[in-house]
Parts: structure tokens; C-alpha cells; sequence
């Protein structure tokens, strides 16, 4: 009985073995090690790597990255729950409202993000649109700033939120909200008082989601923004090539990992507290 | 009348989500270089296709992809059937972990791991590299495709094949598998999506021989804008496009 299931086991643990842990474990290693001369890595240990996060060049990038992840994980709620709201409310077309929702986000991060590129840039059509109608004399600058990044996180990570959002709506009992109409609830009152708690699960599960996502994001700030809006994934990319500190780049590895675990764990504890 | 200003911000949101998609899809076959529409072409895609370098990338994309599918669909399968069979919380909780780790500290850990084996083992960074780590994230996406598939799965089924005689291989591939088949199918699908996808993995494993489309791309998008960047981008939207409303039918079933 346990034979054939260990058999079954045994290639997912080699690859996931060699492939996760294993790699994990040099970045560990490695963070605690300091840089050597033609850029690798050289004892003597020290946990300098991680002491440096706080001088005040990298702890900008990391409050940076964090602000970032936050707005965008906020706009990401306000624009998708009554997206949810709709699809889960909808009486036809549930599949085809969610397909939409659901199609775009899996058609290639990297073309989505070129997508605003060709949008935002100087010469781009907003621009070229705006300036055409008279309405602007200059293009405005919408490319490699603050704005494309949280711009391109909130497209990107949109469905992230919708998702959970629906699943916890769609287990909603229609029973309550008409108790709470008969009550004497108006509608919005209802919504605020009785579908938005009730619907906290999936919107802690989308926050948690969105943000985790937002936070060790690499491909938006790269392509949309600029050198004033680096965030981490790229201080790490940076580490690990042209700077070529790789204990430094490994110590914010671990940093970013931990940072997600932690927000993974507590959400999956607050779920099960309410079992 | 406030489901009707719901339906009109769905609407907006929709716009939001698509209408870059398609905006870029429009590009590709103006005749013009420029924002401004000159007139229909195909001309972008001919460019496109004549490029030799980008149909190496494309072909080594799908090399990649097919063999990363392959093996990470089979992986994955057998793991997610022994896990219904009897969980195991370090082995789920490592692919959990896998999951939510964020891409670029996946890059840079196989990065290091790599190099690490090159001062061991003759072995240089090329396209088994960028196999191995596709199938590496490509596991927990199956794994988590197949068990959703398996959740509802009635035990009693197996069991009952061995009491007729069958043994435990044939219980599972003769009355499991074959009505797993579905699940398994759409999880390869995804594993699929993924890895012809990924970029930032793929950018630090990847060898000069093993230059991928999404690299391709990205250098394009970095270096200036062409409308044959827009027209493979239009063609892989398309494609992805399709395999995932497959995808979606077969979760259907």
C-alpha cells in the first residue's frame, strides 16, 4: 500500500529537493558570507548583509517597495470588490464575466506590461490622443514614474482580488441580506453592515494575494518605471549582476521571503480561527 | 437601478483589463511605425516572421515548454494521487512554499545554485537549466490542479477494483488515472502557459544558446518600440488566449 506511494512521492521530492530547497540553502548560506574580491563569495561569516538594509539608501527601497505594494493592493480593493459584487450578482453570464477576468490575467505578464508602454510613453497614444484633441501642448510624463508602476502592479494583480473576493460572495446566503432588508437595512447599509463582513475572508485572501505579489514584483517597476521608483525584486536583480554582491543579494532574498511567508502564515492562521 | 450602476462600472472595469490588449492588437497592423493609423497591414508580421533570431527564441520557447509540461505534469500527478492518498504536511507545505515564493528570489537562488554545480560538475547554463527550473515551479501548479480534481473523487472506487483482484497499479491506472485524465489534461495546459511565459526565471538560467521569446521581447520593449514587437505580442495573446479558454472548459467538465 505504502510502496506504490512512495514510489509516486519520490520524483517530486528529488525535484523540489534539489531544485527549491537546495537553492534556498545556498542563498542562506551565502547571505551570511561576506563578497569576495572578484565577486563571489568568501568567509569570514558575518551578518553584516543583513545590518545594511538599514542604511538609509536600501531602507528607502524597501519602505519604497512597500509603500508601492500597499497602494496598489488598495486600489486593487476598491476597484475589484464591486467587480465581484457584479459578477457574483449577475443572474447570466456568471462563466463569461469571470472568463473575462480570468483570460486576460493568464496571456503573458510581459506583453500586458509592454501593453502600457505602448500606451503611456511620450509618443504614445494617450499622449499622441491628448495632444491631437489640443488639450496638451507637451506630452505628460506617464512612463517611468511612480504612477506606471502602481498603474502596471494594479493591472497585473487585478484578478488576484477579484477572484477570492467572488468566491467569498458567492457562498453569501441570499437568506441574509433579505433579513437585513426586512429589518428596515437600505440597501447600502446592508452592503456595508452585512455583505462587506461577511465577505472578509475573501478579501483578506486578495489583499494578502495582491500585495505579496506587488511586493516581490520585478518585471513592472523594471519596465514601467524608473531610477527613482526601484523597487526591491530590482535591487536584488542588481545584486546578482552588474553590482555583483551576491551576499548582499541574497540577504534581501531571504528578506523578501520572509517578509511573504509571514503574511501567508497569518492569513492562513486567521482562517482557520474562524473554522 | 443600483445593479444598473454596478453593470456600468463592470463595464469600465472590463474596458481597464482589456482595452490595452486590444489597443496593441490594433498597432500591429497599422502601416505606420508611428501612434498615428495610416492604414491596414500585415506587413509587422512578416517582418516578425522573417526574423531569424525570434523564431529560434520561439522554437526554444516551445522546446522548453513542452519538455518542462511533460515532465512536471507526470511529476506532479503522481504527487498530488500519493498526497490524496495520505497527505503529507512538509511535502505540501513545501509546495506551497514554492507557490508564493516571488519569481525573482526563485531566479536568482537557481543562479546561485547553478554556478555553485559548475565549480563541481562540467555543466554550463543552456537550455536543460532552463528546463529543470520550469519544471521546478510547473510541479506546485499541477499539483494543485490534480488535487482539486481528486477532491471529490470517491475512494470506495479503488477499493473496490482490488477486491475484484485488481493490484494497487492497476486500481490506479486503469480507474483512477483515466478519470483524472481531464484534470491532468488542464493542468498541462497551465504548466504550459506558465513556462512559455516566464520571464524573469528564465533570464538568469538561461544560456546564450537558450535565449527565450519573452527575452526576446523584453529586449525589443527595452530598446525602442516596434510594431512587430506588437505583433507578437498580438499572436501570443492569441494563442495563450485560446489554450486557456480550453483550460477553462475543462474545468467545466
Amino acid at each position: 500500500m505504502n510502496r506504490l506511494r512512495s514510489y509516486f512521492l519520490a520524483p517530486a521530492v528529488f525535484f523540489l529537493v534539489l531544485l527549491f530547497v537546495t537553492p534556498l540553502g545556498i542563498i542562506l548560506g551565502y547571505s551570511l558570507l561576506s563578497r569576495g574580491a572578484y565577486g563571489g563569495v568568501e568567509l569570514p561569516v558575518t551578518v553584516e548583509n543583513y545590518l545594511r538594509l538599514f542604511d538609509p539608501l536600501y531602507a528607502l527601497i524597501l519602505i519604497r517597495s512597500v509603500a508601492y505594494a500597499a497602494i496598489a493592493t488598495l486600489v486593487c480593493l476598491l476597484l475589484g470588490f464591486p467587480l465581484a459584487l457584479f459578477i457574483a450578482r449577475s443572474q447570466k453570464h456568471k462563466t463569461l464575466f469571470l472568463a473575462l477576468v480570468v483570460i486576460p490575467f493568464w496571456t503573458s505578464f510581459l506583453v500586458r506590461t509592454y501593453a502600457w508602454m505602448f500606451l503611456l510613453r511620450d509618443t504614445g497614444l494617450i499622449n499622441f490622443t491628448l495632444q491631437r484633441l489640443g488639450i496638451l501642448s507637451e506630452p505628460l510624463p506617464l512612463l517611468y514614474n511612480a504612477f506606471a508602476v502602481v498603474l502596471g502592479l494594479v493591472y497585473g494583480y487585478l484578478p488576484f482580488m477579484v477572484l477570492p473576493i467572488y468566491a467569498a460572495l458567492e457562498k453569501l446566503d441570499r437568506a441574509v441580506l433579505e433579513a437585513a432588508a426586512d429589518l428596515g437595512a437600505r440597501p447600502f447599509e446592508a452592503l456595508w453592515r452585512v455583505t462587506l463582513p461577511l465577505s472578509m475572508p475573501g478579501i483578506r485572501a486578495g489583499t494578502v494575494l495582491v500585495f505579496i505579489s506587488c511586493l516581490g514584483s520585478y518585471l513592472t517597476p523594471d519596465l514601467l518605471g524608473g531610477g527613482k521608483t526601484i523597487m526591491i525584486g530590482t535591487l536584488i536583480q542588481n545584486q546578482f549582476t552588474s553590482a555583483r554582491n551576491w551576499p548582499f543579494g541574497s540577504a534581501l532574498s531571504l528578506v523578501l521571503m520572509a517578509i511573504v511567508m509571514l503574511m501567508v502564515l497569518s492569513a492562513l492562521r486567521r482562517q482557520e480561527d474562524r473554522l | 437601478m443600483r445593479q444598473r450602476w454596478l453593470s456600468f462600472y463592470a463595464a469600465g472595469a472590463y474596458l481597464f483589463l482589456h482595452l490595452p490588449l486590444a489597443v496593441l492588437a490594433v498597432f500591429s497592423f497599422n502601416s505606420s511605425r508611428f501612434t498615428v493609423w495610416e492604414g491596414f497591414t500585415l506587413a509587422w508580421y512578416e517582418v516578425a516572421w522573417r526574423d531569424e533570431h525570434l523564431l529560434e527564441a520561439t522554437m526554444n520557447s516551445f522546446v522548453v515548454a513542452a519538455s518542462a509540461t511533460g515532465i512536471a505534469t507526470a511529476v506532479g500527478t503522481l504527487c498530488a494521487y500519493a498526497l490524496w492518498k495520505r497527505g503529507c504536511l512538509w511535502i505540501s507545505a513545501t509546495l506551497y512554499l514554492s507557490l508564493v515564493t516571488p519569481e525573482i528570489v526563485l531566479g536568482v537562488a537557481l543562479l546561485a545554485f547553478y554556478q555553485w554545480l559548475f565549480r563541481h560538475l562540467n555543466f554550463q547554463l543552456g537550455m536543460h537549466t532552463v528546463i529543470l527550473a520550469h519544471v521546478m515551479f510547473s510541479i506546485a501548479y499541477v499539483v494543485t490542479v490534480v488535487s482539486a480534481r481528486l477532491r471529490g473523487f470517491d475512494r470506495a472506487q479503488e477499493e473496490a477494483a482490488m477486491d475484484l483482484g485488481a493490484t494497487e497499479w492497476q486500481a490506479f491506472f486503469r480507474v483512477t488515472l483515466p478519470q483524472l485524465l481531464p484534470g491532468v489534461f488542464s493542468a498541462a495546459l497551465l504548466a504550459f502557459i506558465i513556462s512559455f511565459d516566464d520571464f524573469v526565471i528564465t533570464s538568469f538560467v538561461a544560456g546564450v544558446d537558450s535565449e527565450t521569446l519573452p527575452m526576446v521581447i523584453y529586449s525589443m520593449a527595452r530598446k525602442g518600440f516596434s510594431p512587430a514587437v506588437n505583433a507578437i505580442s498580438t499572436v501570443i495573446v492569441f494563442v495563450l488566449g485560446v489554450l486557456i479558454l480550453l483550460v477553462e472548459r475543462l474545468r467545466e467538465r
